[in-house]
């Protein structure tokens, strides 16, 4: 099941659109239809997907095309837009209450992460000078307890607990207590986890929340979940009233539509993004990262915001130009290697960029290999690197003794390099699907073109 | 004989009853497809794009992989066209005998584990963070031990809190032992340990608990593999099955969790957990289809006793309870008159 990425799928449906000045409605259906398979198969439950679609259509029916855009892109930037509008909200900004302590309640089902969202929370308030206080109100599942105390040992704050033969609405009762006379201002309250249809269950939390009268109560759900995360979300809105929920489980490499699901379904906001299982790994949700995810169009704008202050916008732009007239010269290699150098470990930045996540493992980017074909092209004569067609036998037998390589490393590169420049002139796509990612009027990247189509030279 | 029939009378002659626990974790699963396919054959007499859109959407909803439905769409509107079938109704069966194709195990002992007699028997658990591991643990180590076998437990999870205080609880629910060492050790030489200590004790099978991880986590999975060929050196032909363990409510990265694990791990069976709640079965089907593994057994609670061998024919009856019964109900009629 490759997932291939929508940028690169919806691509042969906006070709034939080109050239149009308005969207019009079989141009959207085209990309729509696209645009619905990629948000199911990001597990988007299909009712959230059906809405978004037709929102969607609506928008972008008639829409003008700017001047920079294809038809196609301007959907997909109208889809972006969308998407994390809709997944937008307040982000990481945790209650306050008038008088503490301020109550958090933690609930979910079975391994979703609450205990350790509970341990992470905590920390991030305490990074705030904030003096949280953990409850263990898990009485059910084994070491649960220990669990938590484990937790509160790393982050040195205190565990409240009074074993699992105590119910869970009386624990919450006494840690508020104990909480106000040891004068910690936060009281997080772990609890055990629950299927949202068993109704005993359910009705614990109820009373908890009764006595407690939380300021927050967070649903902790698995980024992973599949269609049923609306079930599951709706049903503990609809018997507590969230406040808002923590997605944990975002270092996977699921696509995470159950974020989309549930706040389409809530309209609570998402507050937290969970990106590990060390106490530390609790970050800001950022709308627009999870919506670039959920398209699969990878972190593009991470990207982007990288890009921005790394590369050179003036040489950049002049080998647009240059490329745009199909010319791409060694030197050209050269300078988008080092810019590409600039942004960051190699690896990295093939991991925010669509598809590549699945390859980086097999692609194995070897900044020693990539040394090597820096040494190639500056072992080659001005004449060479401005043009290639003079490169015969002798000349290449030169430039790998020059450059420490082997003949045939540099009659690979050359081949290769000739098959990027034919791949350049098909380019001039790309620079636009880049464009579509800025905001508007915003920062211009014109000659990434290249990094983002760059492979590594030598196996 | 028809589909249904045929399907009723293998059910039949299997003489154990359905299980009503089995049953009723699947009552979602069986209402999502059965009631919802129903409805759109009723809804639908002419089958056209909606229809078929429609039935995708039924399907995605029960987790069922977006290629799998896919394909079965395809092949669906194929028929349609090679037998010029126009009522929805005519191509419900048809939809039925390709779904039940899609769970049905090629080989018919492929759910059972392979576990003998007279040596050592080593499972592995492996899969992401909270399916249910350890509990399954827990529920197989009760459910072996109810069978008269000498059981021992691995902690082979050294790394999350409490990992293995937990596999101690059930070890003493149980009445098994737990080999373990500190919180941070190293997770091979606690199960080199364990296959040591089962050894010298004469256990007939030793379960292995492993922290959760991502499968994406490189490092992680290394030293998952390094696990495993520990076992493999330390008692030839083992682990004897190596069970990865999924949370029923996961969507279609379980997919993605099952090729993983399968590469560096050797997963052998499915444990399909969580089923009692929201019993999305629909990525059983996905996976069948798509990467051959059988699912062994289903978690249905979080008791000891909430564990049930995978049956495909059982999980297809109460699937397709609705239907069977309808199509019985017809025959009878027709027989009456
Ligand atoms: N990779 C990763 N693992 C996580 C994350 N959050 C939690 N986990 C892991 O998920 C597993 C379950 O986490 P818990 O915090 O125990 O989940 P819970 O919701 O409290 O579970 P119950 O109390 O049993 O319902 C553990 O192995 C955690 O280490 C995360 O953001 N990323
Ligand atoms: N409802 C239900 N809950 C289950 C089932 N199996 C496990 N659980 C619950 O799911 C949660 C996680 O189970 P664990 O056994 O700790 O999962 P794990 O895979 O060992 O988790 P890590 O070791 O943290 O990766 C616990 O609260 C279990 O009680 C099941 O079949 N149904
Ligand atoms: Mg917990
Ligand atoms: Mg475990």
């Amino acid at each position: 099941m490759a997932f291939e990425s929508l940028a690169s799928r919806l691509q042969g449906a906006f070709d034939k659109l080109r050239g149009r000045g308005k969207i019009d409605e079989t141009a959207v259906n085209e990309a729509m239809r696209e645009v619905r398979l990629a948000l199911l198969e990001a597990d988007v439950n299909f009712k959230v997907v059906k809405e978004f679609i037709a929102r969607v259509k609506e928008r972008a029916v008639g829409q003008e095309v700017l001047k920079s855009l294809t038809p196609g892109q301007m959907v997909i930037k109208i889809v972006n837009e969308e998407l994390t509008a809709l997944m937008g909200g307040d982000v990481a900004k945790i209650a306050v209450a008038n008088r503490p302590p301020t109550v958090v309640m933690m609930v979910g089902l079975q391994g979703a992460g609450k205990t350790t969202s509970t341990g992470k929370l905590a920390k991030h308030l305490q990074k705030q000078n904030r003096k949280p206080l953990l409850v263990a109100a898990d009485i059910y599942r084994p070491a649960a307890i220990k669990q938590l105390q484990v937790l509160g040992e790393q982050i040195k704050a205190p565990v409240f607990s009074l074993g699992d033969q105590v119910s869970p609405v009386e624990i919450a009762r006494q840690a508020i207590e104990h909480a106000k006379e040891n004068h910690l201002d936060y009281v997080l309250i772990d609890t055990a986890g629950r299927l949202h249809i068993d109704e005993a269950l359910m009705e614990e939390l109820r009373q908890v929340r009764e006595v407690a009268k939380p300021d927050e109560i967070l649903l902790v759900v698995d980024a992973m979940t599949g269609q049923d995360a609306v079930n599951v979300a709706e049903s503990f809105n609809q018997q507590l009233e969230l406040t808002g929920v923590v997605l944990t489980k975002l270092d996977g490499d699921t696509r995470g539509g159950a974020a989309l699901s549930v706040k389409a379904v809530t309209g609570k906001p998402i507050k937290f993004a969970a990106m590990g299982e060390k106490l530390d790994a609790l970050e800001p949700f950022h709308p627009d990262r999870m919506a670039s995810r959920i398209l699969g169009m990878g972190d593009v704008l991470s990207l982007i915001e990288k890009a921005q202050e790394a590369v050179d916008t003036e040489k950049a732009k002049q080998m647009e130009r240059q490329m745009r007239q199909g010319e791409f010269t060694f030197d050209m290699f050269l300078d988008s290697m080092q810019q590409m150098r600039n942004l960051g470990p190699l690896e990295d930045i093939l991991g925010m960029l669509p598809g590549m996540n699945k390859l980086k493992g097999n692609m194995k980017v070897d900044e020693k290999q990539i040394g090597r074909v820096e040494a190639i092209v500056k072992s080659m004569t001005k004449a060479e690197r401005a043009n290639p067609d003079l490169l015969n036998a002798s000349r290449r037998k030169r430039i790998a003794a020059g450059s420490g390589t082997s003949i045939q490393e540099v009659n690979r590169f050359i081949k290769q390099f000739e098959d990027m420049k034919k791949m350049m002139k098909q380019f001039t796509g790309m620079t636009d699907k880049i464009k579509k990612k800025q905001k508007k009027g915003g920062l211009k990247m014109p000659g990434m073109n290249f990094p983002f189509n760059f492979k590594p030279p030598f196996k | 004989m028809s589909f249904f029939s045929k399907l009723r009378e293998a059910i039949v002659q299997k003489s154990e009853a359905v299980t009503q626990k089995f049953t009723d974790g699947l009552t979602k699963t069986r209402n999502l497809l059965v009631e919802k396919v129903e409805d759109l054959v009723r809804r639908y007499k002419k089958i056209d794009e909606d229809f078929f859109e429609e039935l995708e959407e039924i399907l995605i909803t029960a987790d069922v992989g977006v290629g799998t439905v896919m394909e079965l769409i395809d092949e669906l509107r194929g028929e349609v066209r090679r037998q010029k079938i126009e009522n929805a109704l005519d191509l419900q069966p048809i939809l039925s005998e390709k779904l039940v194709a899609l769970l049905k195990n090629e080989e018919a002992d492929a759910t059972s584990l392979q576990l003998e007699d007279g040596r050592l028997n080593v499972i592995l658990f492996v899969g992401v963070n909270g399916v249910g591991k350890t509990t399954t643990i827990g529920k197989m180590a009760h459910m072996f031990k109810q069978q008269g076998k000498k059981v021992l437990l691995a902690a082979g999870d050294t790394f999350r809190a409490a990992a293995i205080e937990q596999l101690e609880v059930w070890g003493e629910r149980v009445g098994v032992d737990v080999i373990k060492h500190q919180q941070g050790a190293d997770p091979a030489a606690v199960i080199y340990d364990a296959l040591q200590a089962a050894k010298s004790r004469g256990v007939d099978i030793l379960l292995c608990d492993t922290a959760g991880r991502l499968q994406n986590k490189v490092n992680l999975m290394e030293e998952l593999n390094k696990v495993y060929r520990v076992v493999q050196r330390e008692v030839p032909g083992a682990p004897h099955e190596v069970l990865l363990v999924l949370d029923a409510t996961t969507g279609q990265n379980a997919l993605s969790q099952a090729k993983t694990f399968g590469q560096s791990a050797g997963v052998t069976g499915i444990v399909l957990t969580k089923l009692d709640g929201t019993a999305k079965g629909g990525i059983v089907i996905a996976i069948r289809n798509e990467l051959k593994i059988p699912v062994k057994y289903v978690g249905l609670g979080e008791r000891m006793d909430d564990l049930q061998p995978f049956d495909p024919e059982q999980f297809v009856h109460a699937l397709f309870a609705g239907l069977i019964a309808e199509e019985a109900a017809e025959t009878a009629k027709q027989q009456q008159e």
